[in-house]
């Protein structure tokens, strides 16, 4: 009448990881926990873009004390279609990055996320409201409003 | 009388069989349209991790009664009273109180007391074992490491000067009402561990103490009653302790009872940075040499300041 049915096995190789901890899956997954695990994610994958750019970036102006033909030459890398996207890339994520982390320094300090008080049901949190959720917005909007503007300029050659 | 208690409880599982039976063959007989479905696909995380190390963990799938309260806890404790009595399941009091049932329901932490099924809108239902707490058995988890951070925050009140005229008697702690809503929400935690399977942090650090301590941290720091707040602030000032918060929020978004930790450790966060404005308030509490001449020194404040 009520027999249970085995269903498949979740993962053969993982045979005794008792630990069960996520490690970088809960990283990676932005959507399940609402705006302010999106902009974590946002933060913590534009922070790395960004620190790859820097190294790029240091090793592309260093090709200048290999004198100017050398210069030039890595300035033509920039001068190609995928390196004006990536250029948009980086306009973006560098916008979205400082403002979201003003945003930031705000909450993580206190401010904006209201007051402990008496909870009661349905229980909705103070901390994560849209007053704060604001500012990740407004840094996505911005960061479209830059790439946008920085697309302009790079593919009409400005 | 034995004989009759026997008698009644065998004639209930009776009746309960065949009201899973009635349900059934209406669900095999009715329309397939999900809002007339009397029951789920309940899929459940099995483990038996501590017996037998090398056990591989699968999914085991039941099809359960529903009706519009049914919570999760009761799909699967008909699951594992009708259908397969090994099922590890933990819970007590049934009403989001102990704590004890947290699993992550659909891919998120919850308490399976605490989800009504009809909320969730799946057909198929999937509980696993709360992420980031070692398996026992199926949704079964060891809170060892979740309550060693607990205690690490010294979750309760320290107060050598305490202002109780007289040790040998039972007698009150003052506190104004002002006073304990600074840290009231905070003390309505049940420790079921659902910020710690929720935190991003805590999913690759584990020295890091975790939503539920610092917010346990903040909740005694808070406290008006309590003097030790300097020591407080040095246990979780550490290379893995609060600084490690980024304020993802899913702390607070999952949290079943208003604790808000994500609050909690932003405000324990601005006292350590020296923004916060309560901190003169904090310093007069600690001043508590004399009780007397306290008193009479805060009424004279008081009424300066009234002037
Ligand atoms: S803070 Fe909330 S989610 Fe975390 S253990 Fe306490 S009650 Fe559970
Ligand atoms: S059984 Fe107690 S909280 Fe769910």
């Amino acid at each position: 009448m009520t027999s249970a049915t085995s269903a498949k096995r979740i993962d053969d190789n993982n045979k005794n990881d008792r630990t069960n901890r996520e490690g970088l899956r809960g990283w990676l997954n932005p959507l399940t926990y609402g705006w302010e695990r999106v902009s974590y994610w946002f933060q913590r994958l534009t922070g790395i873009f960004l620190l790859v750019y820097f190294i790029g970036h240091v090793y592309e102006t260093s090709s200048l004390v290999s004198g100017p033909d050398a210069w030039a030459a890595m300035l033509e890398l920039t001068q190609t279609v995928g390196g004006h996207l990536f250029l948009i890339l980086v306009i973006g994520a560098s916008t979205l990055h400082t403002v979201n982390g003003i945003r930031l320094i705000f909450t993580q300090s206190g401010q904006g996320l209201g007051k402990p008080g008496r909870p009661d049901y349905p229980y909705d949190p103070t901390s994560v409201n849209n007053k704060q959720r604001s500012g990740l917005w407004i840094a996505f909007i911005l960061a479209a409003v830059a790439m946008l503007y920085g697309a302009n300029v790079l593919f009409s050659g400005e | 009388m034995k004989i009759f208690k026997k008698d009644k409880t065998k004639k209930i599982t009776n009746e309960r069989s065949l009201e899973i039976e009635r349900e059934r063959s209406n669900k095999s007989t009715s329309s397939s349209s999900s809002s007339n479905q009397k029951s789920k696909k309940l899929r459940i995380f099995r483990i038996n991790a501590v017996q037998n190390p090398n056990d591989v963990p699968h999914f085991d799938e039941f099809q359960v009664p529903v009706k519009r309260w049914t919570t999760v806890l009761d799909a699967l404790l008909d699951a594992k009273s009708y259908q397969d009595s090994s099922i590890g399941i933990r819970y007590s009091c049934r009403m989001a109180s102990c704590g004890s049932c947290g699993m992550k329901i659909n891919g998120i932490p919850r308490l399976a007391c605490y989800t009504k099924i009809s909320d969730l809108d799946t057909n198929t239902i999937t509980c696993e074992p709360l992420p980031n707490f070692p398996y026992i058995r199926d949704l079964v988890t060891d809170f060892s490491q979740f309550f060693a951070h607990h205690r690490s925050v010294m979750p309760f009140i320290q107060n050598k000067k305490a202002d109780i005229p007289d040790v040998n008697e039972l007698s009150e702690y003052e506190q104004s009402p002002q006073d304990l809503d600074k840290f009231l929400q905070f003390s309505y935690c049940i420790k079921c561990g659902l910020c710690y399977s929720a935190c991003p942090t805590v999913a690759t650090d584990l020295k890091f103490p975790g939503p539920q301590a610092l917010s346990q941290a903040y909740r005694y720091y808070a406290d008006s009653r309590d003097s030790d707040k300097s020591n407080r602030l040095k246990v979780i000032d550490t290379s893995h302790g609060i600084w490690r918060c980024h304020f993802a929020g899913s702390c607070s978004n999952v949290c079943p009872k208003g604790v808000d930790p994500a609050l909690g450790i932003q405000l324990l966060r601005s006292h350590l940075l020296g923004i916060s404005n309560s901190e003169k308030k904090i310093a007069k509490l600690q001043d508590r040499s004399n009780n007397n001449s306290y008193r009479e020194e805060l009424e004279e404040e008081e009424e300066e300041e009234e002037k």
